[in-house]
């Protein structure tokens, strides 16, 4: 087992790391750029090595620097956590070079899933579904015409040349192929000088349906249950849960053993996640493979009861898989949201800053991975991701009424996050029947925020409080003053105290 | 004590009485209650009235904007002692004197929208500025006039800078 592993990240990825290291007796290093000096994993670290300028090309995504703390620090192993170098083969390979474990797959795997093209050509031999289309241009209406029907309506005429929406075409009926087709083609050519437009099966708001694998370095590859990840905001996932809702048993078999295999066509090892579209009468394809591990395994951890940065660990030390296919047990539900430092009211501009406040829920069926401390001042310079708090239970109503309670609990004060918006996810009747889609989110967002009829009772409360404060609580800290003190001392109720104590001194003379 | 509190927009007359450390005799508008309020961590108040148990925390934004947190609310505050300039302004409809407006952020001034001496609307936007690709367009929190604006386009600021000042 290594006695060292350098973790190449930061954030609450970095303190899941460290915990894992802490928990199997391994030593951990950490890195941390100059805005990140007093971040909360550096002081949870065994080692920290100043790397760089907050810029992530000159630190974090920096790989000399990082394989030279490697080798000054003893570290063994290097774990890339998510993001940045986590699914950079030309890492995973400079690392093997170097002769430090690369904790996650080898770089020919990486290579592989990263290129579409490359993926669906392995993906099909391994009788994996794709999303219904033609793999070439379509040469004539009449053949647009044959694979539509073959396909199925509605259809997307795409441009083989392109994207960013230009050359697009959405056809719901035979009727609108025609004007479509020509529509598409002339623009494809405008936009990229190339009229080439092949077609695909247009899923309506599909569900994103992911399956997390984990295979060793002998041969032995499992799934370990799904998570459905549909509750996004352009294209950023925002709540996911484990299992779905609308998987039974049958469904996970089939998505899994498939799952299965195409981890095995790309000679995979470590964890990993392949990512389905699922459309309205359940059908699964294949979207892309994610050769890493992911920001929400904690649900699949909480259900299955195994600790999957544990398993990574030894994975990459050598050790086979304690456990086979049939040994693995799902049991309850466990829903996540990722808590950002955005102002919800505002479009979710990012909300950096100093949190003078934080009061953090806890308790039953309550997990929280944090990044974050009171008095910490977020970094504008990253992705503004503070913590996930996953709740979990029996059912998915109790998972879905623990969150609720955790984020009345849940406080955090000086910075905005988007802890409102959580609220009104969980209370939709959509969401609480299941009834979610990648369009959910946008559809709610588009809704009025529905403020509940306050109680004239409770708006009194309000207001006496706010005058009580006012006549009688200390000042309220100064926010985000750059000299302020970090050492998490309440400065006033010392000061107050040293000054009571100094002038009965002083009275007693 | 007599305080004006303004509780999402509405304007409350709230007048306070200290009976001893933890108790206090309180009129909001024409409603007595004797309330228990206890301080406890810092910015969470503790109130109990007749048996019932509230947790009201305190949230105070890098511009002054302030509320207050009971279970799942959040409501818009602002104390305001009624004998100050300030709230006899707004008392004549000036809104409570002038209003700062400040950036959120660091960032870069990329428009300035209007000039000094402009008529406003709430809402209107005053100054855009730019800070991690995206642009943030910062609006007149009431009616007025500008009287000041304290960037140029291309400035850098930082977090609670003051950007203009709209009376």
């Amino acid at each position: 087992m290594f006695k060292r592993i350098l973790i190449a990240n930061r954030g609450e990825i970095a303190v899941r790391i460290v915990r894992a290291c802490r928990e199997m007796g391994i030593e951990s290093v950490v890195v941390f750029s100059d805005v990140d000096r007093r971040a909360l994993y550096v002081r949870k670290a065994d080692y920290a090595y100043h790397i760089g300028p907050a810029q992530a090309s000159e630190s974090y995504l920096n790989i000399p620097k990082l394989l030279d703390v490697a080798r000054r620090s003893g570290a063994e192993a290097i774990h890339p956590g998510y993001g940045f170098l986590s699914e950079n083969p030309q890492f995973s390979r400079a690392c093997e070079e170097a002769g430090i474990k690369f904790i996650g797959p080898r770089p020919e795997s990486m290579e592989m899933m990263g290129s579409k093209t490359r993926a669906r050509q392995s993906m099909k031999k391994a009788g994996v579904p794709f999303v219904p289309g033609s793999e070439k241009g379509l040469e004539s209406f009449e053949a647009a015409e044959r694979l539509a029907e073959q396909i199925g309506y509605p259809v997307m005429l795409k441009a083989a040349a392109g994207g960013g929406g230009k050359g697009m075409r959405a056809v719901y009926s035979g009727t609108e192929l025609r004007s479509a087709l020509e529509g598409a083609q002339s623009e494809a050519q405008r936009a990229f000088g190339d009229n080439e437009v092949y077609i695909e099966k247009l899923i309506i708001n599909p569900r994103h349906i992911e399956m997390q694998v984990l295979a060793d370095e002998h041969g032995n590859t499992v799934y370990l249950g799904e998570r459905e990840c549909s509750v996004q905001r352009r294209h950023q996932k925002v709540v996911e849960e484990c299992p779905s809702p609308i998987v039974d048993p049958e469904m996970r078999r089939k998505m899994g053993d498939v799952a299965v295999r195409a981890a095995q066509a790309a000679n995979y090892h470590n964890a990993g996640t392949i990512e389905f579209l699922v459309d309205k009468d359940r059908n699964f394809y294949f979207l892309e493979m994610n050769t890493r591990l992911q920001v929400e395994h904690p649900v699949t951890e909480l259900v299955t009861g195994l600790d999957l940065v544990q398993l990574q660990i030894r994975i990459a030390a050598g050790e086979k898989l304690p456990f086979r296919q049939e040994d693995i047990q799902m049991r309850g539900h466990a829903i996540e949201c990722r808590v950002y430092a955005e102002d919800p009211d505002n479009n979710f501009f990012p909300s950096p800053g100093r949190i003078t406040r934080l009061i953090s829920p806890s308790g039953p069926g309550i997990r929280r991975d944090s990044g974050m401390y009171e008095g910490w001042t977020v970094p504008i310079e990253y992705d503004p991701l503070l913590a996930k708090i996953i709740g979990f239970g029996d059912t998915r109503e109790a998972a879905i009424a623990r969150l609720q309670r955790a984020l009345v609990e849940y406080f955090v004060g000086g910075i905005k996050t988007n802890i409102p918006l959580f609220r009104r996810i969980l209370r939709d009747p959509e969401f609480r029947a299941g009834n979610i889609d990648t369009g959910f989110l946008d559809r709610l967002l588009q809704q009025p925020v529905e403020v509940p009829g306050r109680e004239e009772e409770e708006i009194r409360i309000a207001a006496a409080a706010a005058a009580i404060f006012a006549a009688a609580a200390p000042k309220p800290l100064q926010a985000a003053s750059p000299n302020a003190p970090t050492d998490g001392n309440d400065h006033r109720a010392t000061n107050g105290s040293s000054w009571k104590r100094s002038a009965r001194i002083e009275s007693l003379r | 004590m007599t305080y004006d509190v303004v509780i999402n927009g509405d304007t409350h007359r709230v007048e306070l009485q200290r009976i001893d450390d933890n108790n206090w005799r309180c009129k909001v508008d024409s409603h007595e209650m004797e309330l228990d309020a206890a301080f406890t961590a810092r910015d969470v108040l503790s109130i109990l009235i007749g048996g019932k148990a509230y947790e009201i925390k305190r949230e105070r934004a890098l511009n002054g904007d302030t509320h207050m947190i009971l279970g799942s609310a959040r409501y818009s505050s602002d104390v305001q002692d009624p004998r100050s300039l300030r709230s006899r302004r707004a008392a004549a409809g000036a809104e409570a004197g002038p209003a700062r407006l400040v950036a959120p952020m660091p960032g870069k001034v990329v428009r300035v929208m209007v000039s000094a001496n402009d008529q406003v609307e709430p809402g209107q936007g005053i100054v855009v500025v730019e800070a991690m690709k995206m642009q943030n367009e910062l609006k007149a929190p009431k009616k007025g006039v500008v009287q000041k604006i304290m960037v140029a386009e291309g400035a850098n600021v930082n977090a609670g800078d003051p950007l203009a000042i709209i009376d």
